[in-house]
């Protein structure tokens, strides 16, 4: 086939490698960006795609391989030297600074200056209404950044990204909090961009929005390269196979339950702009998994049901008994547990000891006459750290001194010895070593064949399908699918997630 | 298409931005007016002159104070360096009585510059918050001035006849202490205005993660504020020399709460990103005239200080309000309307 010759790519990635600690999250990845063309970056959560955008921003630096600019190699010490190189980022949520108007948030640094060099303002504003003008969008440069809705804050980093005559753009995610309108509108101002000879890097879960956009695509998948190439022979599908393309492994020891009566019972649960009708139940003896994409509400139901925050409509059931919501104290006397997401700030008191961890949750059942003794906190400890197999030097440590693992253990110890019916468990295995995990599986799955009910967040496929019953699937806030395990295929559940329910 | 119209948010934004001084100026005459009709002589040129030169150490002090509180940090030390700029400057001239005065006034400003140093470097480098660091140097300072002072007193009779006409004199009916202020004010104002490294006060203050991101140098320019800040409270040390005459080891002893009141009243915003150093200084007026006030008015001593904290508390108060009527009325309306 007769190709005509492709225009030199103005940035280049070659083989480039960066770990954190024992966590390779990119291992020889290479990219090229071509002038004038929209490059669409998939992959799915914890692929190493923000890792690759951090590396072009400068914010990183990688262990190994070359970054290359208009085919010299580059060393970026810092995001100055990025921006100085042409590459500007937009963050998915943009940090401008509200005290200050738009105008000095576009030129922060490179105010165009006057007589004694002070700041020519006037000079300023007009600059940056002619850069709104290039993007055809309006707004006011002397305003105040603080207020401007998310789609406008973009709006203005991509002015501060024509401002120094950025040639590759990165969007990290741009449309996940826009309006349909909004998004028309950043997809006009992205075509502007192209038609002037940028290259965009453009980061979104949403297939539709990358088919409209990109020419081109490259998949990432565990830090690694996978494929890169043209879209336009491309089907959503064919993406997705891509993007997990995975053998299941036997890591995920599910033992067979029959599941038992219904214990938790979710009615239409509402939350106003973060999730919306959202209907499920678990039964005992069972393990639901709940999946979708970063952001899809899964977090966010998990916590409304445990009662941190309000919801506005729907009830939630609990062993038949209806659950006064907003209200933690009022979750766990139903018997609910949760082990939340961010293990150090959420789920441990990281400079308490470990055994003042584990008894947190049951200081009502260890207390005499208001007093804590300190012996009964220690034997509660004791005896779940023996059953949960708590590798510590000795109780009294500081939680923080545990490996990922064992202060997950200790969250769970915490928990369990309440003795809940039902067991919410948010991301439970999120950096954690491989043999931990297996066995934070092991006990979950113990835990539903004594009979509990566990509800697991998860944005591990394998580990959704290994271990659930049934697979939820999370879309913006609603409950787009609810999979048997016969049925359960990656491909399935990552097609629910991306919003593409298969009929 | 092109806004020509300023928008209902800038609108918004400018008017709060205002209010702030107006509601200085306009406290100001609340206070004056019927003080006034008290004692009409509150009101007369050398009344005024007074007002103004009371107001003056704390108004400088201010100034400097701002350039550290937009940053999101504080600056507790002023009043220890003041008050060891003092009394090294005024030794100085007592040993050496041939000393020219602006030589006096640049070791003074000197002194303060190195104190300041120290501050920057803690908080910029040694990334220990401001408010341990310069609490910590306020008494560092304080000690060490004391040490060196070993109890003595400078006295009028040993400083230069000229340093001491300076502290009274005037240039065309103003005092020479209030245009200095005046000087050290405008310039603060200037810079913090129109000069890039002074907005990049603004934007730390503001946000600081994503200052780092737009690359800006965060630890330099938070080392400049704390060495302005320094530097201007020595000058403000050989200042007090020049008006009080007589010098301890305790000269501005709790001055720089008055000074974050002062800075705090005028409207910059304690956790940095707004405020502007005339706001500051008009802040420190409105104090001192406070405080003048109920002299005039035979209001007992000891409730000077309980209404300087209340007005304190009532000016937060009203600047939180603001920013959060300020933040929704932002919110509120899109800006598409141009």
């Amino acid at each position: 086939m007769d190709l005509p010759p492709d225009p030199p790519p103005l940035v280049v990635l070659d083989g480039v490698a960066k770990s954190f600690g024992a966590v390779q999250a990119l291992s020889d990845v290479s990219i090229a960006l071509v002038a004038g063309e929209a490059h669409a970056l998939l992959g799915e959560n914890g692929a190493g795609k923000s890792t690759l955008i951090k590396t072009l921003a400068g914010v990183h630096r990688p262990d190994s391989g070359r970054v290359l600019v208009d085919g010299v190699e580059v060393r970026f010490s810092g995001p100055a030297d990025a921006k100085a190189a042409g590459i500007a980022v937009i963050y998915q949520e943009p940090m401008l600074f509200g005290d200050l108007s738009i105008a000095e948030n576009v030129y922060t640094g490179r105010q165009p200056l006057k007589a004694g060099r002070r700041i020519d303002t006037k000079a300023m504003h007009a600059h940056t209404a002619a850069l709104f003008d290039r993007l055809g969008v309006v707004l006011d440069p002397a305003r105040p950044a603080r207020g401007l809705s998310i789609a406008d804050q973009q709006v203005v980093e991509i002015a501060k990204a024509l401002s120094f005559d950025a040639r590759v753009v990165v969007m990290d995610e741009p449309t996940a909090a826009l309006s349909a309108r909004e998004v028309e509108r950043l997809f006009d101002v992205v075509e502007v961009l192209r038609a002037q000879g940028t290259a965009v890097l453009f980061v979104s879960h949403r297939l539709d929005e990358v088919f409209a956009l990109c020419q081109r695509a490259t998949v990432l998948r565990d830090g690694r390269h996978v494929w890169d190439g043209p879209l336009e022979d491309e089907t959503p599908d064919g993406l997705v196979r891509r993007m997990v393309g995975r053998e299941l492994s036997a890591l995920f020891p599910k033992q067979d339950t029959d599941a038992g009566e219904v214990l938790l019972d979710v009615r239409r649960l509402t939350r106003e702009g973060v999730f919306t009708d959202v209907s499920f139940t678990v039964r005992a003896g069972e393990i639901v998994g709940l999946s979708g994409l970063v952001g899809a509400g899964r977090t966010e139901v998990a916590r409304a049901v445990f009662g941190i925050d309000g919801v506005d409509a729907g009830e939630v059931f609990v062993n038949g008994r209806k659950l006064k919501l907003g209200s933690p104290t009022a979750a766990m006397a139903a018997g609910i547990g949760l082990v939340p997401e961010d293990r150090r700030q959420q789920g441990l008191v990281v400079d308490a000891s470990v055994e003042r961890n584990v008894a947190l949750a049951s200081l009502g059942r260890l207390s005499r006459f208001g007093l804590l003794s300190r012996r009964s906190e220690q034997r509660l400890a004791q005896d779940w750290a023996l059953k949960l197999r708590i590798k510590t030097a000795r109780l009294g440590a500081p939680a923080a001194t545990l490996s990922g693992g064992n202060q997950q253990k200790v969250v769970l110890a915490k928990w369990l010895s309440r003795r809940p019916s039902v067991l919410i468990v948010d991301e439970p295995t999120r950096g954690i070593d491989v043999g931990t995990k297996a066995e934070v599986h092991r006990l979950l799955s113990e835990l539903a064949g004594e009979g509990v009910a566990v509800l697991m967040i998860s944005s591990e496929l394998p580990e959704v399908l290994g271990m659930a019953d049934r697979v939820l699937v999370m879309h913006e806030g609603r409950l787009v699918d609810d999979i048997p395990r016969a049925d359960a295929t990656e491909e399935r559940v990552a097609l629910a997630a991306a919003g593409r329910v298969a009929s | 298409m092109t806004t020509a119209a300023p928008s209902r948010a800038r609108r918004v934004a400018d008017l709060v931005g205002r209010a702030r001084e107006l509601g200085i100026v306009v406290a100001l005459a609340l206070v004056v007016i019927p003080t006034a009709f008290v004692n009409p002589r509150f009101v007369e040129a050398q009344g005024i002159r007074d007002l103004l030169l009371n107001a003056s150490v704390v108004a400088v002090l201010a100034a400097g104070q701002t350039l550290v509180v937009v940053t999101r940090n504080v600056d507790l030390s002023v009043g220890s360096v003041l008050g060891i700029s003092a009394f090294l400057t005024a030794q100085t001239f007592a040993d050496h009585p041939g000393m020219p005065i602006v030589v006096g006034m640049l070791l003074g400003t000197l002194i303060g510059l190195v104190c300041g140093a120290v501050n920057g470097l803690l908080v910029a480098v040694g990334r220990v918050p401001s408010l341990v660091v310069t609490l910590g140097t306020l008494y560092v300072f304080r000690g060490v001035d004391f040490a060196l002072a070993q109890g003595t007193q400078i006295n009028a009779t040993n400083l230069p006849d000229e340093l001491l006409a300076m502290g009274n004199g005037r240039l065309f009916g103003i005092p020479v202490l209030v245009l200095i202020t005046l000087a050290v004010v405008a310039a603060a104002a200037l810079y913090l205005r129109s000069y890039r490294s002074g907005r990049d006060l603004y934007a730390i203050g503001s946000n600081p993660e994503a200052a780092v991101l737009a690359g800006i140098p965060v630890p330099r320019r938070v080392f400049t504020a704390f060495l302005l800040s320094g530097t201007v409270a020595g000058l403000a040390g050989a200042l007090w020399v020049a008006r009080y005459g007589t010098v301890d080891a305790a000269a501005g002893t709790g001055l720089e709460l008055q000074v974050v009141a002062a800075v705090v009243v005028g409207g910059v915003a304690i956790f940095g990103g707004s405020g502007t150093v005339v706001g500051a200084a008009l802040g420190a007026l409105l104090l001192g005239t406070i405080a003048s006030c109920l002299v005039v008015l035979r209001i007992p001593a000891f409730w000077q200080q309980a209404i300087s904290g209340a007005l304190l508390i009532g000016a937060i108060t009203v600047d939180r309000l603001l920013a959060l009527r300020l933040a929704r009325e932002l919110r509120g309306r899109s800006d598409h309307d141009g």
